[in-house]
């Protein structure tokens, strides 16, 4: 009786496991498949020819240097700004009671429930009210409220199990706060961190709908591609560089997958 | 040669809870003292407020003759064994023991020296390079030991450090701490809720009841003379008569204790009582008595006959068994 159930089920969830898959990631193949077509007009299926000129000419293509550069650089501070503004939101949060702190638990994570557009208008609003002209850094601004939320996220759970007794435990023993910090907080948070952190740089990376509201007259990759899918020039280069932002973005969160996934079994032996 | 530590009416209010309530304490220097008292009556406050991780609302506290208040916990020269023990789970034991002396910059070589030599006071020769997770509970408790021992403090706190070890380890450990305490000469605090381990182990005991000491004294007296009807319910569950029982009794009009092995049960002579129930402990079995509503509890030794429930039975003790407690408690 078991096992014939065993044996059927999987022939029906295979299909709509593959069927499944296939709808997520036929398209990316795609997009694969027409960084290496001949033709630059317009896709059509199949394509005409297989070359791997495309990569130079996205190589030799000074807008998309410059794109690229943008983003890395906005994608790194935003990090470094979460990183900060997150751990010290968490911490606080977990380590101390004061009066409100579920409502400031709630305020901190709002922003990524938020619509995009929703925090892109607001912020957008804000800097003409404060007449901040837009620049890079309110790009960074518009990335940071997202950003800090995912590594608060990732920070708040492991600093619970920082239970108080551990930091009550290494002030007995000697240590003042920031040594506290140093030898027992921060290892015990270190890989959350790291996750939290490779998130946010993903995130940041490819957003597209903050962006639009928040920059002036400068283009960070996704908003240049979204600009060169509307009038193409030499179309195989947006997916090129399309293919580099899934690597990009894609290895950062396997690593941050795997970072946590370890850091709970590390935590699981400590108990 | 100054107190240990010492408290000057001592409060420690959280809002309207009065969590240590005008406590006056002196702990002498190398003695081993026992806090015992019920849950919720202020024994870890008072151990936090020796450790530093509590300021007191009101009141004085001075460690070996020096002011206390205001004094972070990392510059007072007292350690802790704590509760949960609290042992870093990301360093190895021989890390975790050497953690104090790492902090005031102690060579690698020399504090890992120490911390093996530590390890094995508390016998965990050979145990350095395991992870926390990796060891039992009272193996746990036993690198808590070491880890607080090895910074030779001249108080150290344990919050009920035995709470967690199964009935065999936790005497063994009561054993082992003790000769520990008098080899090192180091002042101990002892916080338990169990008064056979406070009994066993302190040189002199508090009780607090409700953020107060009701009484301090060696165990001897603790035990043979309490104070108050708490004291003597709680450290050896005696029976408190009433000053109207204790004249029915032949006694004066007071409050009295009576132990329950004091009491000794016979066919003549004494007073009558019937037999309410009987439960057998191992080593005794106890008796409940009910003299016309009034309760008595009885530890018969093990091998004496034990009359069956509603039998009548006669009792009687030693005139000296009868401890007053005076007219106010
Ligand atoms: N941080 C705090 N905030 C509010 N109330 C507290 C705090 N710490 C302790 N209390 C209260 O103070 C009282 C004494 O607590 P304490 O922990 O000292 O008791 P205890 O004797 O150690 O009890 P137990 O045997 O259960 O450990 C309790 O009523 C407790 O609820
Ligand atoms: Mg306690």
């Amino acid at each position: 009786m078991r096992s014939d159930k065993q044996s059927r089920t999987p022939m029906g969830l295979k299909i709509a496991a593959g069927l499944g898959l296939a709808f997520l990631h036929l398209p990316l193949l795609l997009i694969f498949l027409y960084a290496f077509t001949t033709e630059d007009k317009s896709y059509q299926f199949p394509p005409p020819g297989l070359t791997l000129k495309w990569f130079a000419v996205t190589w030799n293509r000074p807008d998309v240097w410059e794109a690229l550069g943008l983003s890395v650089r906005v994608a790194s501070i935003s990090t470094v700004v979460a990183l900060v503004l997150g751990t010290l939101c968490a911490a606080a949060v977990s380590q101390t009671r004061f009066f409100g702190r579920e409502t400031i638990s709630l305020l901190v994570i709002l922003p990524i429930a938020l619509p995009g557009i929703i925090t892109g208008i607001s912020l957008r609003s804000a800097f003409n009210l404060a007449e901040i002209p837009f620049s890079f850094w309110t790009i960074v601004l518009g990335h940071a409220t997202f950003c800090v939320v995912v590594v608060y996220n990732n920070a708040v759970a492991r600093f619970r199990r920082v239970s108080g007794s551990l930091i009550e435990a290494s002030m007995d023993l000697g240590a003042d706060g920031f040594q506290t910090f140093r030898h027992v907080i921060l290892p015990n948070i270190g890989t959350a961190l790291l996750a939290g952190g490779m998130l946010a740089f993903a995130l940041s990376f490819d957003e597209v709908i903050v962006t639009t509201f928040t920059a002036g007259q400068q283009a960070t990759l996704p908003i240049w591609m979204l600009e060169e899918l509307v009038r193409p020039r030499q179309r195989p280069v947006t997916n090129v560089v399309a293919m580099v932002v899934v690597l990009v973005t894609f290895l950062p969160i396997l690593a941050a997958y795997y970072l946590t996934r370890d850091g709970d079994q590390i935590s699981g032996q400590g108990k | 040669m100054p107190h240990a530590v010492t408290f000057q009416k001592v409060s420690r209010h959280f809002g309207s809870v009065r969590a240590v309530d005008a406590v006056d304490l002196e702990v002498e220097a190398g003695e081993f003292f026992a806090m015992l008292g019920p849950s919720g009556s202020g024994k870890t406050t008072c151990l936090r407020l020796i450790a530093g991780f509590e300021q007191p609302t009101s009141g004085h506290i001075e460690i070996f003759g020096e002011t206390a208040e205001g004094v972070p916990p990392y510059r007072r020269n007292v350690n802790t064994v704590f509760q949960d023990y609290a042992l870093f789970p990301h360093l190895n034991v021989a890390d975790n023991v050497a953690y104090g002396q790492m902090i005031r910059g102690v060579g690698k070589a020399e504090r890992l020296r120490d911390a093996e030599a530590a390890l094995e006071m508390v016998k965990l020769p050979g145990y350095g390079a395991r992870k926390p997770g990796e060891l039992s509970g009272g193996q746990r408790q036993r690198v808590a030991l070491a880890r607080a021992l090895v910074n030779k403090p001249k108080v150290l706190l344990l919050d009920e450090p035995l709470g967690a070890l199964d009935l065999k380890l936790r005497e063994q450990m009561q054993e082992e701490l003790k000769t520990l305490q008098k080899a090192l000469g180091i002042t101990f605090v002892f916080v338990t809720h169990d008064q056979g381990e406070a009994l066993s182990m302190a040189d002199r005991i508090a009780v607090f009841n409700h953020g107060k000491i009701m009484q301090t004294g060696t165990p001897e007296e603790i035990y043979r003379r309490p104070k108050t009807r708490f004291v003597a319910d709680f450290v050896g569950s005696s029976n408190v008569l009433s000053p109207a029982f204790t004249r029915r009794l032949g006694g004066p009009a007071e409050w009295a204790s009576l132990r329950p092995e004091d009491i000794r049960i016979g066919a003549e002579g004494g007073h009558e009582a019937r037999v309410t129930g009987s439960s057998f402990l191992g080593n005794a079995t106890r008796l409940t008595l009910d003299m016309a509503g009034e309760k008595l509890t009885v530890l018969l030794p093990a091998g004496s006959a034990v009359p069956a429930p509603g039998a009548s039975v006669r009792f009687s003790w030693e005139p000296s068994a009868l401890h007053l407690m005076g007219t106010e408690t």
